[in-house]
């Protein structure tokens, strides 16, 4: 972008000239655009020309106090004034002031703490002190600068920061955490450029910081409890569309990241999926392809799991024509020619070969280089080793954090079946057809042997208060209009209706069905707290899901009734006609 | 090598349909139109008794005399239509069987996302990506 790239330069207050010089010299030119590469160089090209250093390539060389950039807050702000953007300032803002308090204040004294406190990757040249403060008045003017928008592109910085900087302040503590990230990032920034001479990374945006891991691995902890098993589509569904994203968008995302097309996500997929929704949300175009840090490999390399599922894969085996395999495998090879010393096996363990085989880019020109350093073997150490305190201060996280409070629902969720509720498919079959009605998540399919029963005996605590109410009017006859009313309550309930049908007709007698009654009244109690809990919530949604299920139900509740009765009669009738039979016999052989 | 790809829905409907030479693609609209009569012919030739060793690969539907059209059905009697310009003596009935896999494979992809809504038009740069790869070896 020429614009704000422009109006940062112009903020280095360098003649007009010099600043065409840099353009001309950092590549941009020629390439058309300002990749980070461009812009790393041009930046130190400007610390250069501040410094007095003519502008040349050689210049680059050398170490370099950080340039200047003179802004105010408010031009920062009205840059990036694309209503997407904007809107994220906004947010961004009250939350920077009202999150944690005193922000301002502390940001400058943080930014030099953070500067020194404890981050991921190696920094081959620790900043000097006079740098410092030299980040300062740079760091302020990015903050506001750069917004939201960059917030996620200097976020990935933090994945090389120096990994603890012996003069680190303690202060690095709990009131900095949210601004941390912040500043982090910031001063991450900085420190990219000193150190370009390293490898470059052209794909920062798409570099997902330790923080943001945590956080996606929560969410995805709040979709689906085992954090080696996946995710299905129709979950998943739910929880990005309260991202607001479009839904072609979504389904982009979803195309890039799910990149062994069984439509489910693992933890590296999920992670990479996330990312780029909160990517997209900060007003970054969605890429061609996936990027190599978001790649699952990558991931998990990055941040070791347990073992993986390749059930999954194997099924897949036969799905994926040959042609994408050779195509993997060049990938493959790439991978390990591009591995570093110091991160040599969880690339290649982690992922069994079959899945490495099995894994086809969605882009096809993506270039695989998947460019595994230093800074991931950190990251993998850093990520046991640093305290988990830290929450999350980006405004997209903040965003994402809100979209994500609304889905997490604890799993066992009353799924609202109608008859058998145990059957899986039956709520296989009821997720796709519900999701819109409910908000909230649907529990996969995975954790569904649990929810039926409380699902049952919930509905049961209701139930029987119809019975027992209806029961006490009349007698022996009442069987069928006492379950014709239960019907109209939760209908699931028609297993223990069951037993009190047949006991009802074997006896016909009150007394069973209060005795069953009676367990499920003590069944009842355990689950009456968890509902309670779960509609609190879930209400509206749930109670809509219900109202709505239950008036289907309750149709099919009472044809279901009918039937017994008829049945029941038929039975009768059965064993009349059979004693006739026995008391005609005698005759007939006679 | 083929000059028009084109999915058909259950229904007849298009849920994807690309020209490569973007001229006249009407024409190729009308081919495929035409070739769903076919499509549907051979589909009922085959006889429920075949019902499961039906071949999903339906060949040659037509031959017109600048351009062939093959068909290929899912069992969910999604049908892909290929039009190739009958100047390109070198295709073989194995390279077009390749073909119709792989738009196959990508069209299951498609369905594999949960934002995919079945029936809705195909919008996946994938498989953008991959029908372009299809078309664009003509030249």
């Amino acid at each position: 972008a020429a614009g704000p790239v422009a109006d940062l330069f112009r903020a280095s207050q360098l003649p007009a000239e010099t600043l065409h010089q840099i353009t001309e010299l950092c590549g941009a030119k020629r390439v058309g655009y300002f990749g980070a590469t461009q812009f790393y160089i041009a930046l130190k090209l400007i610390a250069a020309a501040q410094s007095g250093l003519p502008v040349r390539i050689e210049s680059v060389k050398c170490e370099l106090p950080l340039p200047r950039f003179m802004m105010s807050k408010n031009d920062g702000e009205i840059r990036f004034g694309n209503p997407a953007e904007l809107h994220g300032t906004k947010v961004q803002i009250p939350y920077l002031t009202t999150e944690k308090n005193s922000f301002k204040r502390m940001d400058d004294e943080d930014k030099q703490q953070e500067t020194q406190s404890p981050t991921m990757s190696p920094l081959a040249s620790p900043p000097s002190s006079p740098p410092h403060y030299q980040r300062v008045p740079l760091s302020h003017g990015y903050s506001k600068l750069r917004s939201s928008a960059e917030q996620i592109h200097a976020a990935p910085y933090e994945a090389r920061q120096p990994l603890v900087q012996p003069e680190g302040s303690s202060s690095g503590g709990p009131g900095t955490k949210p601004l941390r990230h912040q500043a982090s990032l910031i001063r991450s920034f900085s420190v990219e450029r000193e150190l370009q001479d390293n490898s470059s990374y052209p794909d920062e945006p798409w570099r997902i910081t330790e923080e943001q891991r945590e956080y996606y691995v929560n969410q995805f902890r709040s979709l689906q409890p085992d954090p080696s098993s996946f995710i299905s589509g129709s979950v998943a569904k739910n929880f990005f569309t309260k991202s607001k994203l479009s839904i072609p968008e979504l389904s982009y995302i979803w195309e890039l990241s799910d990149a062994d097309c069984d439509g489910a996500l693992t933890l590296p997929e999920f992670c990479a999926a996330f990312h780029l929704i909160v990517a997209r949300k900060n007003g970054y175009p969605l890429p061609e392809g996936l990027p190599p840090t978001l790649q699952p490999e990558y991931l998990q390399a990055a941040f070791p799991k347990p073992k993986w599922d390749c059930q999954l894969f194997d099924s897949y085996s036969e799905s994926l024509p040959a042609n994408q395999q050779p195509r993997d495998l060049n990938r493959m090879e790439k991978t390990s020619v591009k591995d570093m010393a110091d991160l040599p096996v969880p690339t290649q363990d982690v992922t069994s070969d079959d899945k490495q085989a099995l894994k086809s880019t969605i882009n096809e020109a993506l270039s695989k280089d998947v460019s595994e350093d230093p800074a991931t073997s950190k990251d993998s150490n850093s990520l046991k080793a640093r305290p988990r305190s830290r929450s999350y201060s980006s405004t997209s996280i903040e965003e994402a954090m809100k979209r994500g409070e609304d889905p997490p629902t604890p799993p066992p969720r009353p799924q609202k079946t109608h008859s058998r509720a145990s059957s899986l498919d039956l709520n296989k079959v009821f997720q796709p057809s519900v999701p819109a009605t409910k908000s909230g998540l649907l529990p996969p399919p995975p954790a569904l042997p649990p929810r039926p029963c409380p699902s049952q005996s919930e509905q049961v605590s209701e139930a029987e208060l119809l019975p027992q109410l209806s029961r006490a009017p009349s007698q022996a006859a009442e069987s069928s209009p006492a379950k014709k009313d239960v019907p109209y309550s939760q209908p699931p309930s028609k297993p223990i209706r069951r037993k009190f049908r047949p006991e009802n007709q074997a006896t016909e007698n009150q007394e069973p069905s209060t005795a069953s009654s009676g367990p499920a009244s003590a069944a009842t109690v355990k689950p009456h707290p968890t509902v309670q809990k779960q509609s609190s919530k879930q209400k509206k949604a749930i109670q809509t899901a219900i109202r709505k299920n239950k008036e289907a139900n309750a149709v099919l509740a009472r044809l279901n009734s009918e039937l017994q009765q008829q049945l029941k009669e038929v039975h009768q009738e059965r064993i009349a006609l059979e004693n006739q039979l026995e008391q005609l016999r005698p005759v007939t052989v006679l | 090598m083929a000059v028009c790809i084109a999915v058909i829905a259950k229904e007849n409907y298009p849920l994807y349909i690309r020209s490569a030479p973007t001229e006249n693609e009407l024409k190729f609209h009308h081919m495929v139109h035409t070739s769903l009569d076919v499509v549907d012919e051979k589909i009922s030739a085959m006889g429920k008794a075949l019902l499961d060793q039906r071949e999903l690969y339906l060949g040659l539907l037509y031959p017109t005399e600048d351009y062939k059209v093959y068909g290929y059905v899912t069992n969910s009697k999604v049908k892909f239509v290929m039009v190739v310009d009958s100047s390109n003596t070198a295709l073989r009935d194995n390279e077009i069987r390749s073909m119709f896999r792989k738009l196959h494979n990508s069209y299951t992809d498609v369905m594999c996302n949960p934002f995919y809504n079945p029936g809705d038009r195909i919008q996946s740069r994938a498989f953008d990506n991959m029908v372009t790869s299809m078309m664009i070896q003509v030249c």
